[in-house]
């Protein structure tokens, strides 16, 4: 035996901090006595260990890895105040219904982290443990981000109560659509498809992920002919319009460019991809407060990293960082749409955008407390295969703070782009209407949607074209504590 | 043309019978109910005339309701509607707004526009009837 392997006696320093290797639960990252600080900001991992490792050792690997350890003993250690530095490993259950994955939870001091920095939080908890080869997944499922952290952030520039205000829209979920096709209109033929949906009906239009400035429209010709195409429906409908110009571009330099010549021509909204990275979105959003601007993120990428259960980032983490950031509208899915989403699991990241305080609540994912400390509430945005018959799921599942938005259900009507936005406008009327005065929507709605239809001849098409449409397939990412195939 | 401000106006003008379960659900839910008219339905006049103060003490959709029908005896040719005030924490705003009044013509809005350098436009939103002064709009 080597003296690089030679047990040691933990308890005396000069032995523990011998060169060599000693297990990661013997360095100090595992400490089931532990009880976490209310300033501790808290993860909760998924990890799957390889086989033969030792989930407790595993647990403790993932909180070293996340903060001061490397592989070995290094005697610099010494030099520092290392055992408050040390993340905490402190508790470790399986998770149900699995043979070979585990739940650690796990506790950093706030000293690890520099103040409102989303970058600098994502480089210590994902940076490099997800890569670790004795794991052979590992998820990022929830986090506990204390007050005085919380506090080092703006948050959204506007948030769910401003733009309410600012739009002067109450009391029902606000209505888009994404232009389509997403690519290949000249900027006069995208401002049409703008103008049209605005004066039927709907409050927003939104630029797509991938809509940025290509050969076929440049955007300073695509802002130009949508802000005409939002003063024209303001005009025509006496209401205030809005479409998301997306500003993502390759540099910062070009982005702030754009977000400029979106405020000049008087925009009340700008949009950011998620894949322009969390300093990014951070910048451009002291940039949307310093200017009264709404801030659209579209969550294009993540389901590279959401989606599968075993391995990557919960969007409800996602969505706490995004909330953390400062936007005011995130897509966050559905539950009947045509992409991925699970109702509780979709409701548990609506809670974590919209609420004050979530309780933790297992059957929708939410595994810790949260005080969001007065930080103002994200807009959650369902976009995707979703059309005026479901109106009636949609409010139930998602409520009223929500913008819900129908491309393909608007610019696909028969009748027409204005019919279309009509017959979603009209349809979403008519349920908050019956929904306030004490009708059961979810059981009523197909009826209450098809008595509104006798005097709404867009909204009897729509339902006759779309009327059947579901996409039920079942979600891969649902909670651990219930089991449930995606209804619709 | 029909002004469609408020959560139902792409509906048939709400009946009085409507009116009052919408109040009934504001006051179920602790909100405040006001009375609201203007005429000047510009998409930025944020600022329409009170019918008195909210009725933060006023529980009873009938009392309520009165309040209403009076608002709307006074001025049977303005925009009138009616809001839900909500003042719990992180809300103190809002809840629900729909206009239970219109004139009878709606001439609605012209909009403006002045040509500046680099083919920038800048919008004016006018209404028509605002060209008048207050109080003779939609005589």
């Amino acid at each position: 035996m080597s003296d690089a392997t030679k047990p040691r006696n933990l308890k005396n320093a000069a032995d523990r901090y011998r060169a060599g290797v000693i297990k990661y639960a013997q360095m100090g990252y595992w400490q089931p006595d532990y009880e976490p600080k209310d300033t501790d900001i808290l993860a909760l991992f998924r990890i799957t260990p390889q086989e033969g490792v030792d989930p407790v050792e595993a647990a403790a690997a993932v909180a070293g890895e996340s903060s001061t350890a490397t592989w070995t003993v290094v005697w610099t250690d010494r030099l520092t105040a290392c055992e408050h530095y040390r993340a905490k490993a402190y508790r470790v259950d399986p998770v149900p219904g699995t043979q070979d994955q585990y739940f650690a939870y796990i506790a950093y001091d706030l000293d690890l982290f520099e103040s409102g920095s989303i970058a600098n939080l994502t480089a210590s908890i994902i940076g490099n443990v997800f890569g670790f080869k004795p794991l052979k997944a590992l998820r990022l499922e929830d986090m506990r981000i204390p007050v005085a952290y919380v506090k080092t952030f703006d948050g959204p520039p506007t948030g769910i109560v401003v733009e309410r205000e600012r739009l002067d829209k109450f009391g029902r979920p606000l209505l888009g659509a994404t232009v389509k096709p997403k690519l290949g209109l000249s900027g006069k033929n995208y401002g049409r498809v703008v103008y049209e949906a605005l004066k039927g009906g709907l409050d927003f239009t939104k630029d797509d992920e991938n809509i940025n400035s290509q050969p076929f429209m440049h955007w300073r010709d695509r802002y130009l002919y949508c802000m005409e195409a939002v003063n024209r429906a303001q005009a025509t409908t006496g209401e205030v319009k809005g479409t998301y110009l997306n500003v993502t571009a390759g540099t910062m330099e070009d982005m702030y460019e754009r977000a400029e010549f979106a405020k000049e021509l008087g925009s009340v909204v700008i949009m950011i991809d998620l894949v322009i990275g969390y300093t990014a979105i951070q910048s451009m959003s002291k940039w949307a407060r310093r200017n009264n601007t709404i801030l659209h993120l579209h969550r294009a990428g993540h389901g590279t990293y959401t989606r599968q259960k075993t391995h990557g980032v919960s969007f409800r983490v996602i969505a706490k960082w995004m909330r953390l950031a400062g936007v005011d509208h995130i897509h966050a899915g559905t539950v009947v749409g045509k992409l991925e989403g699970d109702p509780n699991a979709v409701q548990g990241f609506y809670n974590v955008l919209r609420e004050p305080h979530n309780p933790v609540d297992l059957q929708r994912g939410v595994f810790f407390e949260q005080d969001w400390a007065g930080l103002r509430k994200v807009m959650p945005v369902a976009s995707g295969g979703i059309h005026a018959g479901q109106m009636h799921q949609l409010l139930t599942y998602l409520g009223e703070d929500v913008v819900l938005q129908f491309g393909g259900g608007t610019i696909g009507h028969p009748m027409g782009i204005q019919a279309g936005a009509t017959a979603n406008r009209v349809a979403l009327e008519t349920l908050v209407l019956a929904r306030n005065e004490g009708r059961d929507i979810w059981n009523e709605g197909p009826d209450i949607l098809a008595a509104a239809a006798k005097g709404c001849l867009p909204l009897k098409a729509a339902l006759d074209t779309w009327g059947e449409i579901t996409f039920n397939y079942t979600s891969t990412d649902t909670p651990d504590f219930v089991a449930t195939a995606t209804a619709a | 043309m029909r002004i469609t401000q408020g959560t139902f106006s792409f509906l048939p003008d709400l009946t009085d019978a409507e009116i009052r379960a919408q109040i009934e659900y504001c006051l179920a839910n602790g909100w405040a109910v006001s009375v609201e008219f203007t005429d000047d339905p510009h998409p930025r006049n944020t600022f329409w005339e009170m019918w008195g103060q909210p009725m933060f003490d006023l529980r009873d959709a009938a009392g309520v309701m009165s309040e209403v029908t009076a608002c709307r005896k006074a001025y049977p040719n303005h925009y009138v509607k009616v809001n839900a005030f909500d003042s719990t924490r992180g809300w103190e705003c809002v809840r629900l707004s729909f206009i239970v009044n219109r004139p009878k013509e709606e001439p609605g809005f012209a909009l403006e526009r002045q040509e500046a350098q680099g083919r920038n436009i800048s919008y004016a939103t006018r209404s028509y009837a605002a060209r008048k002064p207050e109080g003779e709009r939609y005589a």
